[in-house]
Formats: C-alpha cells, structure tokens, sequence
C-alpha cells in the first residue's frame, strides 16, 4: 500500500513539471508584451517599460525564465504578480475561498446526485425516474453560464432571496447558490451514474443472494447496493474537485466571488506567466492528489481491490 | 504453480437451459453482430426516432439557413435595438436591431460545426494513441499516460482559453474545434486503451497471433473494431459537450470571432438585457440547449445499444 | 459601459484603462471646518472600487483603481473642483513668470503628513526626483519631461528644482507651458514622506499620506477585497472631508455593485453597469447622475493603411466614414444615452467647452449625412476603387465589443461596404500590433484626460512622435499650434491655438471622434451631497450621510 502511494506520488513529479512548463510556453507564445499593456492608452516611457521587464526577468529566454520559476518555488518563493503583490498572498486569498465553494458544490452534487440516482435507479421506469432523468438532461444541456443567470435571475432579483452576488468575504451561506450553479452539471452526471450503476447492482448475484437470505430491504440498498455502486460515483466526485476549482471561472464571475477562477482569468488576459502557473501548479497537485484519494478509497469501497506492494 | 481455482459445478434448472433451443440453431440466418443488435434495439425506441429527427433537424438548419429564415442575420438597423416581434420577425430584434430568429437559425452552424470538428479531432487522435498505448504497453504507454495525465490535469476551460489567446486574431471554426480537441484526446485515449487491453488477451486475439498475423494487423483487425463501441459512444457524448465547451469559449470572449454567428456569443450579448428582454437570452439559449440534449440522448441511447447487459434489463 | 463577459472582461478592463487622478472639489466654502463632531461628521461612505493594480505609489499609479485611492490620501499642490478648475490645494499660491519657464510655489504653513512628520518644499523636490528618475521605473515618470534635467534614456536628477526655502521652491521648465497649474494637480505630482524612501516596499502596502483622508490602520488594504479609509484630521487643503471616512470594496462585476447599491450594502456607485443603464433612473429616481466626463471616444485610421494615407483619397474616405455614422442613434440605443455624440477631439467636462469645442470649425463632418458621405466615397473610389472589408479592431477584453459592432453595422447600412468589427483576445495584443505599426484596418482608441486640459486631450494623441500617437499622424499646423498654445501668455490665448489645432484635425480626422462617456453613477438616497468631479470620481469629501 505504503509503495504504491510512492509510486503515484512519484509519478505526480512528471506530470507536475509537464503541465507547468506547458502553461508556461502557452502564455509566453501569447503575442503581444504584458508590461506595455500593464499602462492602457497612456504608454511610459520606453526605458520605464525596459526596467520593469527586467524585474521580471521577462528580459530573459524562457527557459531560464521557467527555470528561475522553478528555483523560486523550491526556495518556498512563488514570485510577484505584475501588481507587485507576492504570488504566495493571492493564492492564499483565492484558494481558500474557492475551496469552500467547491466543498459545498461537491457536498450537494453528492447529495443531490447520489440520492436522486439512487431512488431513480431502483424505481427504474417510473415517473420520478422519468421526470428526474429529463431534469438532468436540462442541467447537462444548458450551460453553466445560463444556468447561473436564470437562478440569480430567479431568486435574488424576482423573489429577493439571497445576494445577487458574494460579499468579499465570501461566508459559507453566501456560497450556496453559486455553489449550486457550480455543481449542476455535476449532479446530472451523478444521478445517471448512480442510477447506471444501482440499476446494475439490482441483478447483481450478490444482492438476489441478500435478498435470498431475508436481509430488510433497506438493509440491502444501504449494503449491497449503494456501497457498490458508489465506485465510479467516487471516482467521478475526485476528477470532478480539480474541474471545480476552475469551472469556477464562469460561475465566480457571475457572482463576483474572489477566487481561483477570477484570478487565473486575469492572470491569462495580462499574461503574468508567473501567476498564472503558480495556480496552474497548485490546482495540478490538488487534482492529482484528489485523484490519488480516490484510488485510495477504491480500496475501502470495494473489498476485492487490494493494492499491490 | 498449481491452480487452487475451483470450478463450481452444479445442475441448472430445466428453464434456465432450454437444450432444445440451443440444438436448433438455424444456420441460415446471418449471424447476429454487435451493430445489428444495436440498431435492432435502438429501432424499437421511440425515444430514438425523436432523436435522429431532431438531429436531421438540426443538420438541415446548419447547412441551409437560408430555408428556414428569411431575414438577413447580419444587416442589423441599430434603430430596431431590443424592438419587439413584428410580423416577419417572430422572435424580435437584439441589442444591435439584428433578427433574432435569423441569428437563431444561422447560429446553428458555429455549434454543430465546432461540435463535429472537435469530436472527429479527439476521437481520432485519443483512439490512434490510446490503441497504440494499450496494445504495445511498455514505455510508450508510460510516456502516453503521462502526456495524457499532464492534459487532465489542465481544466479544459482554463487551456483552452490559454491556447485561443495564443492563435493570431483570424480564429474560425476549426481553430476552436482543434484546442477542444487538444483538451478532450485523453479522454478517449483512456477508454481505448482500456477497452484495447481488455480485448487484447480475449481467445479470438490469441488464435491469431498463434496463426502468426503481425502484431499491427492483429490491433487494426480484432482489436480496435470490438474496443469501438464505448469510443462511439463518448464521441457521441462528447459532441454535446463540445458545442456547450464553444459557446463558453464564445461566452468568455475566447471563442468564434463576432463575425461569425454563434449562439454562445448572443447569449454573451444578450446577458445585459436580461432584467428587460430575457427573450433575447432566452432563444438562443433553448436552442443551443435542445442541440445539446438531441446530441446527449442519441450518446445515451447508443450506450444503452451497446450493452447488452442493459438492453436486457430493460 | 457593457459587461459583456461580465467580471471575466471587467477585471481586465481596468487594466486597460489609464486615468487621471486629479484631486476634485467644489469650493469647499468652509474649509476651516475641522470634521469630527457629531454623528452625520462620522459616518462612513462605502464606494466601489476595484483592486489597484500596483503598490500605492503615487507616481506609479496610472490607473482607476489605485488612482481612485490615491487621490483621497494624497494631495498635491493644487487639486480640481467639480467643473475642472484648478484650485489651491497644499499649495497657498503657484506663481509663473513672465514667459511661463518658471514657477514659484509657495506651500500652506503648519502641512503635516499622516505621520506627524511635516511637508516641506523637500518633500516635494525629493519625491519629484524620485519619480522622474528612469531607474525607479515609475509609470507616470514622462509627467516630469518638461522639467529641467529630465531624461527619457537614463537616469537623471532633476535639476530645475530648486528650494527657496521649507515652505517654497522653483520650477524651472524645459518649453514654456501656460498649463503647468493643471499639470501639477495630476497624483504623481503629491509629496512622499520620509519613510517612502526608508521602505519603499512597506509603504506600497500602507502609505502614508497627507491627504483628506488616511488608511484606517496598517492592514486596512485587504488584498482583492477593499480598503477601509479615515478622516485625516492634520488635512489643510480645499478638501476638507464631511464625513468619517470612505470604506472602498473592489468589484470585479459591476453588476453586482448595482445590486449592492440597491440593497443598500453600498453608498456610491460611479459606474452603472449596461445591464441597468434601462432601469437606473427609475429604480434611482432622485439619486443619479449622468454628466459628460473628461473621456473621449473614437476609432483612429492609422496614415499608412492603404487608401487612407494622406492625400485627397485618404481625406475623402475618412470624411465620408464620419459622416455615414449615425452617433445619435448609437449613443441612444446602444449606450441608453450615456455617451455624447462628439463634436470634437476633446470633451464637454472641459471649462468652456460650450464656447470653443462644440463649435469647432468643419465639425458638420461628425453629424450623419449619408448622401454626402455615398458621395465623397464614390469620389474616392474614382481616384483608386476600395476593395475588400473595412474592419475596426478592438480588444475583447474590454468593453468595446457592443458599440464596434453598431459603428460597423452604420457603415455598412450608410455607406454600402463591407465593414466589420475585428476582436483581440487581449489589450496586450492589439497594443502589440498597433506599436508596431501591423494595424490592417481602423481600431479603436479613446483617451481619459490625466488633468482637465485641452493639450492633454491634443498633444499625446496626435503630435508628431506621440506617445499615444499609434496613428503615425504628423502635421505641421497642429504640432505648431500646439507649441504656441503652450507657451502661451494668457489661458484665451492658448485656447485660441488649440482651437487651430482642433481645426486642422477635423479636416484631417486621424481619428474619427465617436463620442464622450459620460460618468453614470447612482447612489443611496440616504447620503447626501452627491456630486461626481471633472474625472468621473464622485467628489467624497463633500458627502455625508
């Protein structure tokens, strides 16, 4: 067990290495210079922009530019940001925030999806089935951004529920209905899944054998059906954190919440590399550790997967 | 080393072994395949004739616009701004005094083109890969499931937005379908590679390499036609997914370039209004939404085709 | 101002946007009033604002959001009323001589900044230097280059700067310029304590000040989130504050700004976002404002795009493209009548602008009139036929999309051609193209004046060798006439030679003027004494609640 966690952390160095070197080439080959640009229409002089490009040691080949990033980091140094703010306090104001968003985006998706997948599942056919499986067609179909107008259309606006937006604190009531928004997609995913794979699990041998031997239905659901069929569904809600925390980027902006995904935006438009990998980095080892977790709890869901030493 | 599997052994009820039926083989009848099956079932379902009409549909709106709208989409009267339906203009007129009909209409294009162009590039891409990483495994398979972990781990959104801001200005259709592309390979290349492993060491795949067909007829042969069916079916999938991922793009400033029509861009437009003119919202999103589901469905449809463990549930 | 890509676009839209920081306020008839008693005295104003992009430095702030900041905890020598008159500040007079090459300033006795240290004529000689000198890389260091000893190439003490004594000093200018009272009211212009120099980083984070108002504590700039301002007692000046103190949050959407004003989270809002610009009168019936600002819009033909070069054919297509565009229209039902169709290259916020820029002579050119325009490019097409697209370039990261589209939809709709709008992903990248001449179409362009002056609307954007100038324009007439005006003796004189200026460029129309963006604000009904200032700021210190 203990090897095979060395192992994929092992493998997490080329990844991590891989995708941050890949964003970085992407933003440089972005045309255009970011310093001149950080100005807007009224240009300095030409000598103000050459010196602040060489605080950034934009001045120098990639490469080395990429390298000095990778230096830093290991020195704990994540750089600044063009506005001259340390890399390391805005991940430290974006991340935390975006995490709570996306721990409550997953918490209902699970919720909501699990539940619904499985009473879906097990009446299969039926009316609630029918209806809840047109509503996650709905929520698979329309995009997020649509979704996220018409509910803060719909209850800040015409019924005064809530706050159109998030205030710069961004509490935890605050984030419901953005989180929501963020997690739709991701219910209607789950409930198919989960309804799938109860559907499945209901012919399984082992659940007519539970059956066979008296067990109480809800015994059987609790035991049998909805332990098996929470496999992929976990697998799924680990791969589904890392694209939380920047689906966020559209949701976060309807709702104007200072997280991640603002953060990366700008980082892109005004081509500060340094910042953006920097997220780019972290989101990375979140996704990779998320995914490591979700091996990890195969191993506790399902009794007849045991890791190799 | 000795084997301590033990093979149950024991006598079936009479019904569940009907003999009689299994000596009856008609030989004449062509034996059955797994598209056969498929379209066998898939006919019986209603939900599947909605489905391809809906999608014909579409196709048709996207490649002759012009027959089901007759107002020009792109000559827009900024004095029409946000003015209500008239006769000839059932849906109204947008911010720029442009026929939201027609937009709705033309905008089927943008979609259902990006949607095609990015599935093919992905599907072909991430199968060619995935296949090759399963059959021959070994450090190619390493070095390709490294290289596709390096572009999970990027969200596609953030990539993709990255990557449009790479290209010189002039972007179009295939320019957007290549970078969703980019993005959705890895997925594809997983479920190939894994459905190529697992058909790798079926009996059919042994008796031909015992019969010494070469290793690379063997994979283009037996391999990749029986690991087809769950590509198709994420391609299928996906190709909803993909025109959602371009009206974001087109949403974010990202994506198409204004002069092209798209329905993303409008509902980006149209989001301003939406305090006085939801409608102008409204079109264009239930159109990109019911392209979306026609695509979604027929994915599902054809998964449940497929399976046969699910077409015998139900 | 349109969200399109709401917070997305908006965040970055303040990056593009350079501004002026000049201090506002109106008469402030009793200055000597020392703020601090009684509760209305008290009470906080909360305003939108967005994140500074930059440390607080004053001379390295060129943008709305830390300006916005900067101006309420600095002061210079002389700040800028509501109708954008420059007015004594930290200054008790600033002084020319006879041909305008020198000036004498004589400073407010007892000046102390928010740390008790005073401000002396030093203080300002020193930050000056500091600012100027290429080295500290200061954004706003090319506002020093009429100073002597300034130096675009390298490092340089500014040697026109002269202590007389701790409460007066000279300036010694390179040109003669009659502007130089308004020049020094822009924010990079402020003094810098002594502590600036000792941490420079530090202060960045915290400033201190000597303006009408002061930081609430060290921590009081929440990254991202907002700044939390005090009244600064010690403040002598013509902005003396009403109030406790301005409690700025930074918003990346707009929208949700108006929301806040709505449910009254928030005091002051300057930017009503296009969603509301529909409802803001009614659902603010007696607290709004919509007033011409000191921004001015346009779209500039660069001379070396073919068929647009200087000449006959050039001449008659720029005219006919300004004719053939309906302003009127657009500024009605695309901006919901908060733009001013233009008449000009300057703007209305602009002291008697009623008398010299709305009349302008040959500005017939900027009303449409399509006939004229068909006529005048069918002209030029006999002197060289125009084929293919004319396309306008903006960047998709601001909010340009919306009005490039109805400008290029009038010109297809007037003149017949095939006109279409052409988006960059980014400013950074139209800025590329534009500074390196690689423009194959119009593109946008626009200018916010750094100080209510008609040369800074002029002289930046098409004097021969401009900064701004991405045009490539060059003219005799208005690079003469711009020089005259500045050495002018008497400010009549000066606007006399701008006009001239103005003149030439109607004929010329390096750029084609669209419009000026009005400042369109609302606010709480329970604060009082609203009034938005030349620079689109509302005027803070005047309000109370």
């Amino acid at each position: 067990m203990l090897w095979y966690i060395g192992r994929r952390l092992l493998q997490l160095i080329p990844v991590f290495f891989g995708a941050t070197l890949l964003i970085y080439l992407m933003v440089f080959a972005i045309p255009g210079d970011p310093i001149a640009a950080l100005y807007g229409d009224h240009p300095p002089a030409p000598a103000v922009i050459e010196e602040v490009r060489r605080q950034f040691n934009l001045d120098k080949p990639i490469m080395i530019q990429y390298l000095l990033w990778v230096m830093g980091i290991f020195q704990g140094d994540f750089g600044v940001t063009f506005s001259g703010l340390p890399v390391i306090d805005v991940l430290a104001s974006a991340f935390p925030i975006t995490a709570r968003l996306a721990i409550l985006a997953l918490i209902i998706e699970a919720l909501f999806g699990i539940t619904l997948g499985l009473v879906s599942g097990l009446r299969k056919g039926g009316v609630f089935d029918t209806v809840s499986l047109v509503i996650s067609l709905l929520l698979i179909s329309v995009p997020t951004f649509v979704i996220g107008f018409l509910l803060q259309y719909l209850f800040p606006i015409t019924l005064k529920i809530g706050r159109t937006t998030v205030s710069r604190d961004a509490p935890w009531d605050e984030l419901i209905l953005p989180a929501i928004v963020l997690a739709s997609v991701s219910i209607a995913n789950i409930l198919r899944l989960t309804r799938a794979s109860v559907a499945e699990n209901m012919g399984a041998d082992f659940v007519r054998t539970a059956s066979a031997k008296g067990l109480k239905r809800g015994r059987v659901i609790r035991v049998h059906i909805l332990r098996n069929s929470l496999i992929p569904v976990v697998t799924y809600l680990g791969t589904d954190l890392g694209s939380l925390m920047v689906g966020a980027i559209v949701t976060e902006g309807i709702f104007n919440i200072q997280g991640v995904g603002g953060q990366v935006y700008l980082a892109v438009q005004k081509g500060d590399g340094p910042t953006l990998v920097a997220f780019v980095a972290v989101m990375v080892i979140i996704f990779m550790l998320a995914n490591l977790l979700v091996d990890l709890l195969y191993a506790v869901l399902d009794p007849r997967i045991r890791y190799a030493k | 080393m000795q084997s301590n599997r033990r093979i149950e052994r024991y006598v079936a009820p009479l019904d569940e072994t009907p003999i009689a039926a299994v000596d009856a083989v008609d030989t004449s009848k062509k034996a059955s395949s797994v598209w056969g099956d498929a379209w066998k079932d898939m006919r019986g379902r209603w939900l599947t004739w909605v489905c391809l009409v809906l999608i014909l549909l579409i196709a048709a709106v996207a490649i002759f616009p012009e027959l089901f709208a007759k107002a020009d989409p792109t000559s827009c009267d900024t004095l029409n701004s946000v003015a209500p339906a008239i006769a000839g203009h059932p849906f109204g007129f947008d911010v720029q005094g442009c026929d939201v009909y027609a937009r709705v209409i033309y905008g089927a294009r943008a979609s259902v083109i990006v949607g095609l162009l990015a599935t093919i590039l992905a599907t072909l891409l991430g199968g060619v890969i995935g296949a090759i990483a399963g059959y021959y495994g070994g450090w190619l398979d390493s070095v390709v499931s490294r290289l596709g972990d390096i572009f999970f781990a990027i969200p596609t959104v953030l990539g993709a937005i990255v990557v449009m801001q790479m290209m010189p200005w002039d972007k179009n259709a295939m320019s957007l379908a290549i970078v969703l592309a980019i993005f959705g390979w890895p997925q594809v290349a997983r479920i190939m590679r894994g459905a190529v492993l697992s058909t790798k060491h079926a009996d059919f795949v042994t008796a031909s390499i015992a019969l010494g067909v070469s290793r690379s007829k063997i994979l283009l042969k037996h391999v990749v036609p029986n690991a087809l069916a769950p590509v198709i079916v994420i391609a299928t999938v996906s190709l909803g997914t993909y025109i959602v991922a371009e009206a974001t793009l087109s949403f974010l400033g990202v994506g198409l370039p204004p002069s092209m029509i798209s329905w993303g861009h409008d509902i980006s437009v149209a989001q301003d209004e939406i305090r006085t003119t939801p409608t102008l919202l409204i079109y264009p999103a239930t159109a990109l939404a019911l392209t979306v589901m026609a695509f979604l469905l027929l994915g599902d449809i054809v998964r449940d085709a497929l399976d046969p463990k699910a077409r015998a549930r139900r | 101002m349109k969200t399109n890509r709401k917070a997305l676009a908006a965040l970055s839209i303040v990056a593009a946007s350079a501004l002026a920081l000049t201090a506002c306020s109106s008469g402030s008839k009793d200055s000597g009033n020392e703020s601090g008693s009684g509760d209305a005295a008290a009470a906080v104003i909360t305003t939108n604002g967005t994140e500074p992009q930059n440390p607080l430095i004053p001379s390295n702030t060129t943008e709305v959001g830390g300006g916005k900041i900067i101006n309420l905890i600095f002061a210079g020598l002389t700040s800028f009323d509501a109708s954008g008159a420059p007015q004594m500040d930290q200054a008790e007079s600033v002084t020319p001589n006879a041909d305008n090459t020198q000036y004498t300033v004589k400073l407010k006795e007892g000046l102390k900044f928010t740390d008790g240290t005073p401000v002396t004529a030093d203080s300002f000689i020193k930050a000056w230097t500091w600012s100027a000198k290429l080295g500290n890389a200061q954004s706003a260091s090319y506002f020093f280059d009429n100073i002597k000893g300034y130096n675009a190439e390298k490092d340089a003490e500014l040697t026109g700067l002269k202590k007389v004594s701790d409460t007066e000093f000279t300036v010694d200018l390179i040109n003669p310029e009659s502007d130089f009272t308004k020049r020094i009211g822009y924010s990079a212009f402020v003094p810098l304590p002594e502590s600036f120099y000792k941490d420079t980083k530090a202060f960045g984070e915290s400033p201190v000040g000597n303006g009408s108002y002061k930081l609430a504590s060290e921590k009081a700039w929440t990254h991202n989130k907002g700044i939390e301002l005090v009244t600064n007692p010690d403040y002598k000046g013509a902005r003396v504050a009403k109030n406790g103190g301005v409690n700025i949050t930074f918003y990346t959407n707009e929208d949700a700004a108006y929301a806040d004003v709505q449910g009254q989270n928030l005091d002051v809002l300057d930017t009503v976002p296009a969603s509301a610009l529909k409802n803001y009168e009614s659902d603010f019936p007696d607290s709004k404002t919509n007033k011409a600002a000191a921004v001015f819009q346009s779209f500039t033909i660069p001379q070396y795009l073919e068929h647009f070069k200087p000449g006959e054919e050039g001449q008659l297509r720029r005219q006919a493209l300004s004719l053939a565009i309906d302003r009127d229209t657009i500024t009605d039902k695309i901006f919901q009548g908060t733009r001013q169709p233009a008449k000009d290259f300057t703007s209305p916020a602009l002291e008697g602008w009623e008398t010299w820029g709305k009349t302008v002579a040959g500005n017939d050119v900027f009303s449409l009139n399509v006939e004229k325009a068909k006529e005048l490019w069918a002209k030029a097409d006999a002197i060289s036929k125009y084929e293919g697209k004319f396309t306008i370039s903006y960047n998709a990261d601001g909010p340009h999309e919306e009005w490039v589209t109805a400008v290029t939809n009038s010109l297809k709709q007037n003149l017949g051609i095939e006109a279409e709008p052409k988006a960059y992903a980014s400013f950074k990248q139209l800025l590329d193209d534009e500074n390196n001449d690689k423009m194959t179409g119009a593109f946008r362009s626009g200018w916010q004046a750094d100080y209510p002056a008609m040369y800074n609307f002029l002289a930046p954007l098409y004097q021969t060798g401009a900064s701004s100038n991405y045009g490539r324009y060059t003219s005799k007439v208005v690079d003469n006439a711009l020089k005259a005006g500045s050495a002018a003796k008497t400010p009549e004189e000066a606007t006399a030679e701008y006009t001239k200026a103005q003149a030439e460029l109607v004929k010329d129309l390096p750029a084609i003027p669209l419009w000026y963006q009005n400042v369109t604000g609302v606010w709480n009904p329970d604060v009082k004494n609203v009034e938005f200032g030349w620079d689109s700021v509302a005027l803070y210190h005047e309000i109370t609640k």
